[in-house]
């Protein structure tokens, strides 16, 4: 099979599978043993691209001409990679999770579920081979659009109002500002193609490229920048398996995933540098990334815990990139998968936590990590992949943005990055000390709520979630540490992207 | 041989088939023959544009009289194009019309009804295809008196009030055009287009051409709806028959902005309307308002019928801010919004009519938990109701990429921020629908609805259809605008 058959099958597969979910719907097992598959064929097209883009090969194909000159089209460059495995991956893993959680929550409209996600994942395996901004445009509305239903999930009044908060937000931000800024790109440039050292040099005026600039950092609403990060808090009111893989990976990974590449391969990093005021960038992400870490700190519910400190993560790598040096570029382009592998792994635990003890608010868990060791334990590896702490793979991302940061000689951003640390270590460790050291306030006395209808049979009470709940977190820890172990192949893939940018 | 004559068809075969509903005097007869004339009249119009695009524009002399004595019908890639727009919704709406109209209109008005629909769609195809001022009056009144009665047939007794109000200002719309072309053949001689064209330069500071021009844009402005000369549309579209809102929607507002654009561009010429005339300032005022008002006002609705109502005053804005920027780009996207709003206001109002025939209401309330019991129906109102936000891949993001590229062309960035920001109303007021119907349970006394039937369903979808189509592929629709943009902005037919 050629390269250029599988770029076209990748975002086909969540499609196809998505028409086997629906025909299925009657049947649960063969419905999620449908999920199961596509994840799995998705990943192995999207893994076979991998030795040819490590070697240097830049698969490419052409599927649509919107406009005279504005082609829809895939290729495959190291960041996009790098995005897709990922993703692609931890649908694997959320599959199983979302299996375990769904029936243990008896939760609602279940096709619906599996079916938005599925398109979901196709969306964000879109945006990460796109070659151009259109495509990738069309493919980051496409997300927001498969993810509503996924955040209005449970119809509540709250709900509702979430997933309004959460559309408003990102389609608001991104027909206001990026389609915008896409448009004036088109007229300046003449071209939306993505190419190393970028399209707007020589063609645009320095006052254009910082309006430019700020049109696209902002109007990218998925990464979360703020003041327009509200709807990441917002779509937490959806099941746990949707915060986990679209909340913390695919959703947000495409908005900082999209600034990278229009900073790489829109404006070029050169442009950038020569260009009046980029420092403003920096000073935007890290109050973002401060801030968010402040507020992270005064929150109760587990959830909004963790989506604060997406939003504070984010801003790491908006920071890196705006940096505009080499080392944080690797750093951003790591910490892409490192918050990624981190990330879902405490909401997989909190949704863990909920399953198996009903448990939603920071202060109810003192003393659960002697009840649910594993899961426990796998949030104690992504609270430290969060703070930046060997042994896991948030170190190494911040490794290289520090390094990053001293290279270019930003004091500013050197500071911001140690301040962020102490808080996420303050808000993050306790947590863990909590559940492990302090003794259960109140220990129940009978079963579990009626609700946890396999659970219960499978494991009695106190113990841990249902198998593939704790299989999937189990496995998410293990990688953030493996990650840290052997950062290679994802070194190697932002090196490429680096040196194909000076 | 009869393809020599089909321009003449184009208007006549609908023409005849109005008394012959009468005469038929049961309503489904009737519908059967308006159903298979729509049908051929959209044939017709495919055949013609097919003939334009390979030959060039093509002239007709009716009863061959030659041209300043006869009239002359004269087809061009935009008139082409108009034609299809206008027959094809009329053919669409047609089968939905049988089972719409079976429910909402008396069984002894039905045949009336048809005949009515006939002479609207007669007068429309007329409007579009002749080369004649006068001509075009006269098919204007035509359509206008047909648009009255059908509006009136309506089964809400408002629908009386709303007909009337239409009546009274359409009237005034009528006569002040009718004062122009008065005043143009005063000072010309002649009520050919192109002889107009042709003698206008020479006389274009003469004060009755300017006051002719004045007269025609405002009266054309009145039948368009352009803000703020929309008052009569609201009522009218809301107590309309389900189906008659479609096809008025989608088409006769339409042909409003169509004559607007050739009374500018062909009989006047682009010089005098945009640089002797401050028409570009005026236009682009009144369409900023309209596109702000409209979908402001949209968003506050109860009734869905209502609220889209008043999203066809805003798209009208659109189409109106096109025209403004006198720019290739700017008519690109005037005339490519002509079909793309055709398209997706008609897969709308006929949804509605789908909801109508079950639920006998179209207010939010009660549609409460529909996408469950319509699902085929409202996904076809969300894929319509998108592509009015203008998502991506669907015709409504071609016609804003064009509308913001020509904004910026000119320099003018806050109309290119005012049209991004219009379209998050668009969002704001299709959202309310879309989370009515799918994330609302509906009350417990709610009826027991199923889907729509098909014959109403399937040109639902296949105009929603339409709608994603002409988003990805848009050779046609944006070949044909682009053309006929380029010839409009040359002057002469």
């Amino acid at each position: 099979m050629s390269a250029a058959t599988v770029l076209l099958l990748a975002p086909l597969t969540p499609l196809a599978g998505a028409v086997l979910m629906w025909l299925s719907r009657r049947r649960p097992n063969v419905r999620e043993a449908v999920t199961l598959a596509t994840a799995v064929v998705l990943f192995g097209l999207v893994a076979s691209l991998y030795p040819e883009v490590a070697a240097g090969g830049r698969p490419k194909t052409e599927f649509g001409e919107l406009l005279p000159g504005l082609v829809l089209a895939f290729e495959v460059e190291p960041l996009g990679m790098l995005f897709a495995l990922v993703s692609s991956f931890l649908w694997i893993v959320t599959s199983l999770y979302s299996i375990g959680y769904m029936r243990g929550n008896n939760e609602a409209h279940q096709t619906r579920f599996y079916i938005y996600f599925a398109l979901a994942l196709a969306a964000t395996v879109g945006i990460a081979f796109a070659a151009n901004l259109l495509t990738l445009f069309v493919f980051y509305e496409a997300l927001t659009i498969a993810t509503y239903p996924l955040v209005a999930h449970h119809g509540t009044e709250e709900a509702r109002a979430g997933g309004r908060t959460y559309l408003g937000i990102l389609l608001g931000t991104s027909i206001g500002f990026f389609l915008l800024a896409v448009i004036v790109t088109w007229n300046v440039a003449g071209t939306l193609e993505f190419s190393p050292g970028g399209i707007l040099a020589g063609k645009a005026p320095p006052w254009l490229v910082g309006v430019l600039l700020a049109l696209y950092v902002f109007g990218i609403g998925k990464a979360a920048v703020m003041p327009f990060h509200r709807w990441l808090p917002a779509a937490m009111v959806a099941p746990v398996p949707v915060s986990a893989l679209l909340h913390a990976v695919a959703v947000v990974k495409a908005g900082v995933f999209s600034v990278v590449k229009v900073v790489v391969y829109v404006f070029g990093l050169d442009l950038l540098a020569a260009s009046p005021s980029p420092e403003w960038l920096v000073y935007v992400a890290g109050f973002t990334v401060i801030a968010a870490s402040l507020i992270a700190l005064r929150q109760n519910n587990l959830k909004l815990l963790l989506a604060y400190s997406t939003v504070s993560q984010l801003s790491y790598v908006i920071l890196a990139a705006g940096l505009l040096s080499p080392l944080a570029l690797v750093g951003a382009v790591l910490h892409i998968g490192a918050h990624a592998l981190g990330k879902i792994t405490l909401f997989f635990a909190a949704g863990s936590i909920y399953t198996a003890a009903h448990k939603t608010e920071v202060s109810q868990l003192d003393g659960i990590g002697r009840r649910m060791p594993w899961t426990m334990g796998a949030f104690a590896i992504g609270a430290l992949s969060m703070i930046g702490l060997p042994p896991t793979a948030g170190f190494v991302s911040k490794w290289y943005m520090l390094l990053g940061a001293l290279q270019v000689g930003n004091m500013v951003a050197v500071a911001i990055i140690i301040v962020s640390t102490l808080l996420n270590a303050a808000y993050f460790l306790p947590i863990v000390y909590a559940a492990f050291f302090k003794p259960e306030a109140n220990p129940p006395a009978e079963p579990g709520p009626a609700h946890g209808r396999g659970r219960v049979a499978l494991h009695g009470e106190g113990g841990d979630a249902p198998p593939p709940i704790v299989i999937a977190l189990t496995v998410t820890a293990t990688l953030t540490v493996l990650l840290f172990l052997f950062p290679g192949a994802a070194l190697e893939l932002a090196g490429q992207l680096v040196e194909k940018t000076r | 041989m009869i393809s020599l004559h089909l321009p003449a068809l184009q208007v006549v075969v609908p023409l005849i088939s109005a008394p012959l509903c009468v005469l038929l005097r049961r309503g489904f007869g009737a519908w059967l023959l308006a159903t298979v004339i729509a049908w051929t009249a959209f044939a017709i119009s495919l055949a013609l544009l097919a003939q334009v695009l390979s030959d060039g524009a093509l002239s007709y002399k009716m009863g061959g009289w030659a041209a300043p004595w006869g009239i002359e019908y004269r087809i061009d890639r935009l008139n082409a194009f108009m034609l299809v727009i206008v027959a094809g919704i009329g053919a669409l709406v047609m089968p939905c019309a049988y089972h719409s109209v079976a429910r909402e209109i008396a069984p002894e008005r039905q045949h009336l009804f048809y005949a009515a629909f006939m002479l609207a769609l007669t007068g429309l195809l007329g409007i579009v295809i002749t080369g004649d001022v006068f001509n075009l009056y006269v098919f204007l009144e035509i359509t206008s008196l047909a648009s009255y009665t059908l509006v009136a047939l309506g089964a809400d007794r408002r629908a009386l009030r709303a007909s009337f109000q239409y009546l009274v200002l359409g009237t005034i719309g009528a006569t002040f055009i009718l004062i122009g072309i008065g005043l143009l053949y005063m000072v010309t001689g002649t009520l050919n287009m192109a002889d107009l064209a042709a003698r206008i330069p020479a006389l274009q500071e003469l004060r009755p051409v300017r006051a002719a021009f004045a007269f025609i844009v405002v009266g054309a402005g009145l039948k368009l709806a352009l803000f703020p000369l929309h008052l009569w549309l609201p009522n009218a579209y809301t107590y309309a028959p389900s189906v008659v809102s479609a096809f008025l929607a989608a088409t006769a507002t339409k042909v409003g902005v169509y004559v607007l654009m050739r009374f500018i561009f062909t009989v006047f010429g682009a010089r005098f309307a945009f640089e002797m005339m401050p028409l570009g300032e005026i236009l682009m005022v009144l369409g900023l308002l309209a596109v702000m008002v409209g979908s402001l006002v949209a968003v506050f609705q109860t009734n869905v019928k209502r609220m889209l109502a008043y999203s066809s005053i805003a798209q009208i804005g659109y189409m109106a801010l096109g025209i403004s920027f006198a720019s290739v780009n700017g008519l690109v996207a005037g005339i490519v919004h002509l079909f793309n709003h055709a398209a997706m206001k008609g897969a709308l109002f006929l949804a509605l009519a789908c909801v109508f025939y079950r639920l006998g209401s179209v207010e939010l309330d009660a549609m409460r938990g529909l996408g469950r019991r319509m699902p085929l129906t409202m996904a076809t109102f969300v894929a319509a109701g998108m592509s009015l936000v203008g998502v991506p891949l669907t015709v409504g993001f071609i016609s804003k990429w064009y509308l913001v590229v020509a904004a910026i062309e000119s320099g003018l960035w806050p109309v290119a921020v005012i049209v991004l920001v219009a379209s998050l109303l668009a969002l704001v007021y299709i959202w309310r629908v879309v989370e009515v119907a799918y994330f609302r349970e509906p009350d417990g006394d709610a009826p027991e609805v199923t889907e729509a039937p098909a014959a109403m369903l399937v040109p639902t979808m296949a105009l929603a259809a339409a709608c994603i189509y002409f988003g990805i592929d848009t050779e046609l629709t944006v070949g044909v605008a682009t053309e006929a943009a380029l010839s409009l902005l040359e002057g002469g037919p």
